[in-house]
């Protein structure tokens, strides 16, 4: 199915109602990866607002996107328990070996990363998500690792 | 340990976020596939949710026996079905170990972090699978519902619960009932009730403990509270940060209709109800209800002035309630064990526990719920183990971004609505980070303004404005720029954002701030005249350097270091240094020293580097 058939099957599941612009907000985001401008301009039609409202609203909100998201998604926790346990140290580790800073992608697309106020893993603080997965207890080099670089010992 | 066959026994594992992301999914496989291949039967192995002690995860629980392992891995799981499961001894090996005296700890009630606990919205968190309803209905969840739905009028309900003296668990502690008053005598043809389950502030988590290890205790709440002021229709506002929340609640709904919970005609009564789940999309504002009203309808998640009361006019200009999840969860057990059993509870303003989310630098991290008026001392120390690694108490955090920071004096402070107020900080939602010697008050009153300047919606001079100068002067100050006039001009600013803003997250935003300020002055005053963070956490004030005596010339600083800062080899014996003009004072090489020999001090001005 081509991506206006995709977006048509959602709208469809909606009602005409300004109440399900965030829902559908969410879905197209979750199918599609992120909202694009061509999606904007049929949700607006579709709730019956202004493209210009719509941005209003999605860009509000932290969760939503406007560029596509790398394959690797990477959320580092900051969190009040992760600040506690230097999750400063971690971002900037994470953004030193993958030479991007948060809120951007990588140029091959592999990697995002951003930053999240709390996961409410605090327990195992401090951690990150990569896609789905928690990653807790991290320290730099358990961070290097699960991103797979290491340095050895000079010889 | 006493025998039981082996057939009767309960397996538990705790399948919760914490639990899984330390590898509970394959242990729960493993289990299941060794139990398949030894052919023992009659073994009950169960999921179940969070149990609130998600540093010691993965958690796996035998019962009757109620035999508590912790930190348990997949190469564990052969050893305790042979050991435990077919020959009645347990695994010493995987039990907890107490932080203090390092004693192994056999039984679940008899680890400290529990035993000095009074749970009653936590209390069937990890004892019951989530995803089954038949479990929930077992341990009595929905019976409260029967009684209210045949035998109560809204009118008894809303007296029980006054009688009860129950507060509002969102933060700000407002008597229940009373709200509820308003909205079943407001006019509407439709009112609505709304679970609060945006857990916004960073630091708390119990609402996500809940949801996902007891739904249907949410659920009986809601479906209770709404036929106490006549609303027919339900919101569950849940963060979607919390997918396995949203998952299990999703389920539990679903089984709820399925078995005549939700839906028309509740349990043979005229009483109808249902519930719909909406995902917050990510503001802290929206924990405010009338903000997180706008963001059901649709549009910016922004507060507006009230009066009108959400009660009188809330979601679609429609009488609406808006409860937490921890308030929701105790309407059952007040109505099953009497308004007088709740109000005995706690103190006389505070009746009632409070359900705190502990975490930072103390040894056991995890969900803790204690009688109201218990002093912070005895959950630090008693439940919590106190601080870890030799580590010194400096303070404690409540309340989130609103909160503030309590030093030694006032760990003696009994934890109520009230007493946390007079002492500059407030309950909150319920999140309580320790803090030992590493950490800066003064970062930490600009982390928390940093985050709620970032979240904050704008509507307002001076929550936006006034975050923003607030921010500034902090970063200065951390940064070393900081001047002697400093600390009079936050105060002056943080208590005019508190006086004049327009809604919550403005009025308690200067909090962290203004408990730094006055509990840790000292540590102001030294980054503002001697230019030295005593904690040596604040980035620009410290320097590296690597000590002779210990430094093995390995050289992975040399490798790790992102700007070649540092110098030195060892097939040329040249001594390695780190160069000062180069440095970005990132830590790597402190962190990755193997020998320690890479030295963090912060000396201040006037000392040689």
């Amino acid at each position: 199915m081509n991506s206006n058939g995709k977006l048509a099957e959602i709208l469809a599941q909606y009602s005409f109602e300004r109440g399900n612009l965030v829902p559908i907000l969410q879905n197209v985001q979750e199918v599609f990866g992120y909202i694009s401008r061509d999606t904007v301009g049929e949700i607006a039609n579709h709730v019956n607002v202004s493209c210009s409202d719509i941005y209003g609203v999605a860009t509000f909100y932290t969760m939503f996107r406007f560029k596509p998201v790398g394959r690797k998604h990477i959320n580092v926790c900051r969190g009040t328990a992760c600040h506690v346990k230097d999750a400063d140290q971690i971002l900037d580790q994470v953004q030193r070996v993958l030479g991007i800073n948060e809120g951007e992608t990588s140029a091959d697309g592999e990697y995002s990363l951003e930053t999240v106020a709390c996961i409410g893993c605090c327990a195992l603080a401090p951690c990150m998500t990569i896609n789905k997965d928690v990653h807790g207890r991290l320290t730099s080099k358990k961070a290097l690792k699960i991103l797979g670089t290491a340095v050895k010992e000079e010889e | 340990m006493s025998g039981h066959a082996s057939n009767d026994r309960t397996v538990l594992v705790c399948k919760g976020t914490g639990c899984v992301s330390s590898g509970a999914g394959s242990i729960f496989d493993a289990l299941a596939a060794e139990l398949g291949k030894t052919g023992l039967a009659g073994i009950d192995l169960k999921l179940t949710g969070c149990h609130g002690f998600c540093q010691r995860g993965p958690i796996v629980i035998v019962e009757p026996d109620g035999v508590f392992y912790s930190a348990v891995q997949e190469q564990d799981v052969a050893e305790i079905v042979e050991s435990h499961l077919m020959n009645n001894v347990a695994v010493e090996r995987l039990f907890y170990r107490d932080p203090v005296t390092d004693k192994p700890i056999m039984h679940y009630k008899d680890i400290p972090f529990y035993a000095n606990q009074d749970r009653i919205v936590l209390k069937n968190c990890g004892h019951i699978n989530p995803e089954k309803i038949e479990d929930s209905i077992e341990v009595g969840i929905y019976s409260a519902l029967k009684k209210v739905v045949r035998d109560m009028t809204p009118e008894q309900l809303i007296e029980v619960i006054k009688t009860s003296g129950l507060r509002g668990r969102g933060g700000a502690g407002f008597p229940a009932a009373v709200k509820w008053k308003f909205c079943r005598d407001a006019e509407g043809d439709q009112k609505y009730i709304i679970c609060n389950a945006d857990e916004g502030d960073p630091g708390a988590f119990m609402d996500r403990s809940i949801l996902e290890a007891s739904p249907h205790q949410v659920i009986e709440g809601m479906i209770i509270a709404g036929y106490a002021i006549g609303a027919s229709k339900g919101y569950f506002y849940v963060r979607a940060e919390y997918p396995l929340a949203v998952e299990r609640l999703k389920i539990a709904a679903d089984q709820a209709r399925e078995k005549g919970l939700l839906g028309k005609n509740i349990l043979g009564s005229n009483f109808d109800f249902d519930l719909q789940i909406f995902l917050g999309a990510g503001a802290f504002v929206c924990g405010e209800e009338t903000a997180l009203i706008a963001s059901i309808e649709g549009y910016r998640g922004m507060p507006r002035v009230r009066p009108p009361f959400p009660a009188q006019k809330g979601l679609f200009g429609k009488p609406t309630i808006i409860n937490n999840v921890k308030t929701l969860s105790y309407l059952a057990e007040i109505i099953n064990r009497g308004a007088g059993w709740f109000a005995s509870i706690g103190t006389a303003k505070s009746p009632g526990t409070a359900v705190f989310a502990l975490t930072g630098k103390v040894a056991n991290c995890g969900l803790v719920e204690v009688p109201m008026g218990t002093p912070l001392r005895k959950i630090i120390y008693d439940i919590g183990g106190g601080i870890p690694g030799g580590g010194r108490y400096k303070a404690v955090q409540t309340g989130g971004p609103s909160g503030g920071c309590l030093p030694e004096s006032l760990l003696d402070t009994p934890v109520d609505f009230e007493n946390l107020a007079a002492a500059g900080s407030i309950m909150g939602s319920g999140g309580m980070i320790v803090m030992d010697q590493d950490s800066c008050m003064v970062d930490i009153a600009r982390y928390f303004i940093e985050f709620t300047h970032s979240e904050s919606c704008g509507k307002c001079v001076p929550c936006r404005v006034g975050s923003q100068h607030l921010l500034r002067l902090l970063t200065d100050i951390t940064e070393g720029r900081g001047d002697s006039s400093m600390i009079d001009r936050l105060l002056k600013l943080a208590n005019t954002v508190k006086a004049t803003s327009l809604c919550g997250l403005g009025q308690t935003a200067p909090n962290p701030v203004l408990t730094t300020i006055r509990h840790f002055r000292n540590e102001y005053e030294a980054h503002i005249i001697e230019k030295r963070c005593p904690a040596l956490k604040c980035k620009a004030l410290l320097v590296y350097d690597i000590d002779q005596e210990k430094c093995k010339s390995c050289g992975i600083c040399k490798k790790s270091c992102p700007t070649q800062a540092i110098t030195g080899s060892k097939k040329k014996k040249e001594p390695f240094i780190v160069h000062q003009e180069q440095c970005i004072k990132c830590g790597t090489c402190w962190t990755v020293c193997p020998y320690e020999s890479v030295q963090k001090t912060s000396p201040g001005i006037g000392a040689s580097v």
